[in-house]
């Protein structure tokens, strides 16, 4: 049997390994790795046996950074290049960080293009380079400890992530070297932990108070299908906020001057340990020592309720809009999800239950929750589990639409559709000799561009001159799983085009990455050049392992003994190039195969369709096979 | 590189024909999606999950299209050749137009009302009911064959789903 000889001495992978994926949780205040191991999803620890990594990244002077809880020791003392909160200015141009106010006390430099570098002793750096720097320490930790290379990862996002922010995310990912099997919305992500893609239909709402924000979902799973019905929240509003109103009270009762960066944080990481405390104890005692002056204060579990009580007033106000937009009253609610660190705090708790008049459930760590969903499914879309049902369908949070004449909207995706999707429409010239058409992609609901985000603009040059309204262009909008849109428009009767994967305009572009990515390599070339070569490779794996299950599950039955005879020894070719080390021959030959394959690809897929729709009624299709 | 020939009826598996049964292309699609979404085929090589994307995209497509009794009065045509998109040429009578443009006025005068929400419910009713006979005139004449009042029926559809957006709008601005 030719099929079974295939992995032979040299080829690294043999078909059906268990493929070593994870599920990453990138927090605003925490990040965590997780990943299947023996059939249990855990979150991996550090070699001290910290699971939490604070999304923390200090710079210095050399060059060099430290990530996590060491890094986070300078916050108080080199608060310039210690950088926390970065998934904040993900996304975000110059303009928006300005509506951060101080929560951002960082040295801004800004490019050409709006986007904000953070000016730190080891130079600027951009906030996808620094998710970069947290990612890369996240899947580190998880190689060493899972013991080889990791095939991809599933990376969470909030679920009112727009395009911007969601491609900021893949651009840190793809500057760490990681591959991404999925983006996932961080509530979907909370829901598969607990099983409840498996469970009763309905209503779930997943209440999120993180270190830095709250959010609230409200997520519709319907024939094992998870809909996001509408999220709310508030993203200035968080467990540091509790922190922040006790350290507050602490410098109202001590007459303590909050000046500078220093001072303050001291003070919310003391009250951070207090309310840590107060989740359990009745009462915590706070030891400062401030400029050499000790004090020391008590605070009890009732007077920081009645602290932080409108700040939790504030969060079920938000549930209840965001039921409102949901269109569901909060009786209709099945389960009640519970995420992020501070919904240890008992009020909390005690509120949430109260509003939904149930129990929320908290088995699962509330901290690890999201990133133990995801590696469930990272687990699945490594292929590690292949009969899984398991399917989570996404749709676009925010509508995406096209400037028109007026500076108007023309919506062409509309909000909720699932996706992926593509869809076209037509535009025409409105001057004669009119050779070039600007496009302007933006995201939002409202009808004036000025309203919505702009995403990106193009400009399709070449149209042939021809009287106003002559010519036809069709624009097409291509959002993929992930929820990343790319734009193509082209000119019908001359065939000209122009495309563009959307890249915000404060973003990094493609040649920036991949400018970071090599600078990465500059201290081994030769590195790099195995990496080339090694990822070629993998691709090459990808292609050869899919191509002999392929074969051996309807090989037969699709091909012909000639095709099938054919494309065996194409695969055979590939496999020889693909155990030499010429990077370019590798990728023809993957080229090569993939194009003698087309057709059978598109065969399976059509048999799939086929089988798919055989399951209802052969009879009222009129044909069978 | 993809051919998806099939028109969106036959890919989901359903009968061309106007009256559709929603639980039904609710049941197909997902079936489909739990194929050919890309999920399925993310640990094999791109091509095969930039298929899957094409394909998904067209049933995505596909189902919108089946689910909204406009789009799938307009695809219909389409498929007779009829493309109500971009010809604005039927002749629409001139009655109905008359009667477009009061329900226009009232609909800009709800704001002055009294009771502005009561006037804006009312008028939705009016022209929901509207609506609702055409869908079964067209029903009526794409079974018969009579496209060129199939036409004219899906262009007088066009005219009251536009108007509903605006009543929506209109709805969002009172809310504030």
């Amino acid at each position: 049997m030719a099929l079974l000889q295939i992995a032979e001495p040299g080829q690294s992978e043999a078909p059906h390994q268990h493929k070593l994926a994870v599920g990453i949780d990138l927090g605003t205040t925490n990040s965590l790795v997780a990943s299947v191991k023996s059939g249990e999803a855990v979150t991996i620890p550090d070699i001290e046996g910290q699971h939490l990594l604070p999304s923390v990244v200090r710079y210095m002077p050399c060059g060099n950074h430290l990530v996590g809880a060491e890094a986070r020791t300078y916050a108080a003392s080199d608060p310039d290049n210690t950088i926390i909160s970065v998934k904040r200015l993900m996304g975000r141009g110059v303009s928006d960080l300005k509506t951060l106010g101080d929560e951002a006390p960082y040295q801004f430099d800004v490019n050409d293009g709006g986007m904000p570098y953070i000016k730190t002793a080891a130079g600027n750096k951009s906030p996808v380079q620094v998710s970069a720097d947290i990612l890369k320490a996240l899947v580190s930790r998880a190689e060493e400890a899972l013991g080889g290379e990791l095939t991809g990862a599933v990376i969470t996002v909030p679920a009112y992530f727009d395009d911007a922010q969601r491609q900021a995310t893949k651009d840190a990912a793809t500057l760490a070297n990681i591959k991404v099997l999925r983006l996932l919305n961080e509530p979907t992500a909370a829901a598969v932990a607990y099983g409840l893609d498996q469970g009763k239909e309905g209503v779930i709402a997943v209440y999120d108070l993180g270190g830095g924000t709250f959010d609230i979902s409200i997520l519709r799973l319907n024939k094992g299908v998870f809909e996001v019905l509408s999220t709310g929240g508030d993203s200035a509003l968080g467990g540091d906020d509790l922190d922040l109103a006790l350290a507050d009270w602490i410098a109202q009762q001590l007459d303590i001057d909050i000046d500078g960066n220093s001072v303050s944080r001291y003070l919310m990481e003391k009250s951070k340990q207090a309310k840590e405390v107060l989740s359990g104890a009745d009462e915590a005692t706070i030891d400062l020592e401030i400029k050499g002056r000790k004090q020391s204060i008590t605070v009890t579990r009732a007077k920081f309720d009645e602290l932080v009580s409108p700040l939790v007033k504030r969060t079920i106000r938000a549930c209840r809009r965001a039921l409102k937009d949901a269109s569901v009253e909060a009786e209709d609610v099945l389960e009640v999800v519970m995420v992020g660190g501070s919904t240890r705090v008992p009020l909390v708790r005690e509120e949430v239950k109260q509003f939904f008049a149930r129990e929320p459930h908290i088995k699962i760590d509330p901290d690890c929750v999201v990133a133990v969903g995801a590696s469930i499914q990272a687990d699945v879309l490594a292929g590690n589990k292949p009969d899984s049902g398991m399917l989570l369908l996404d749709v676009i949070p925010l509508s995406l639409g096209i400037e028109t004449m007026g500076g108007l909207t023309e919506k062409i995706i509309h909000r909720n559709t699932s996706i992926p999707v593509a869809r076209a429409q037509e535009f025409t010239t409105y001057q004669d000799g009119q050779t070039a058409m600007a496009i302007h992609v933006v995201q939002g609901e409202r009808e004036l561009v000025s309203d919505c985000r702009s995403l990106a603009r193009f400009v399709l040059r070449g149209i042939p001159p021809m009287a106003a309204g002559a010519a036809k262009i069709r624009v097409t909008y291509q959002v993929d799983a992930d929820g990343l849109l790319g734009v193509h428009a082209k000119e019908l009767t001359s065939g000209v085009e122009s495309s563009i994967q959307v890249k915000p305009s404060y973003g990094l572009g493609d040649v920036e990455i991949a400018e970071m990515l090599k600078s990465s390599y500059l201290n081994a070339a030769e590195d790099k050049d195995m990496r080339a070569l090694r990822e070629q490779q993998v691709d090459a794996d990808r292609l050869i392992v899919s191509l002999q299950d392929a074969l051996i599950a309807d090989g037969k039955q699709l091909l012909n003994p000639d095709e099938y005879k054919l494309l065996e020894s194409e695969i055979e070719k590939l496999i020889e190039l693909r155990n030499g080390s010429d990077l370019v021959a590798i990728e023809r030959g993957v080229a090569a195969l993939s194009k003698a394959s087309d057709e059978y690809a598109s065969r399976r897929m059509d048999h799939s369709i086929q089988k798919a729709l055989q399951g209802h009624s052969i009879d009222e299709l009129g044909e069978s096979e | 590189m993809m051919d998806i020939s099939k028109n969106f009826f036959e890919f989901i598996g359903l009968p061309v024909s106007f009256d559709i049964d929603q639980s039904e292309l609710a049941d197909r699609s997902r079936e489909l999606q739990k194929k050919l979404h890309p999920d399925r085929y993310a640990h094999l090589s791109d091509r095969e999950q930039r298929m899957s994307v094409q394909y998904m995209s067209f049933l995505n497509e596909g189902v919108a299209t089946l689910r909204s009794p406009l789009l799938r009065a307009q695809y219909l045509l389409l498929l007779q050749g009829i493309d109500t998109e971009s010809e604005s040429s039927t002749p629409i009578a001139p009655m109905f137009l008359m009667q477009q443009m009061e329900l226009r006025e009232r609909l800009e005068e709800i704001p002055d009302q009294d009771d502005p929400y009561a006037e804006l419910e009312d008028l939705l009713a009016e022209v929901e009911g509207m609506l609702k006979a055409l869908r079964e005139q067209f029903a009526q004449d794409y079974q018969e064959g009579a496209l060129t009042a199939a036409t004219e029926t899906v262009r007088k559809m066009q005219f009251l789903e536009k108007l509903v957006v605006e009543i929506e709008r209109l709805e969002d601005r009172l809310d504030g």
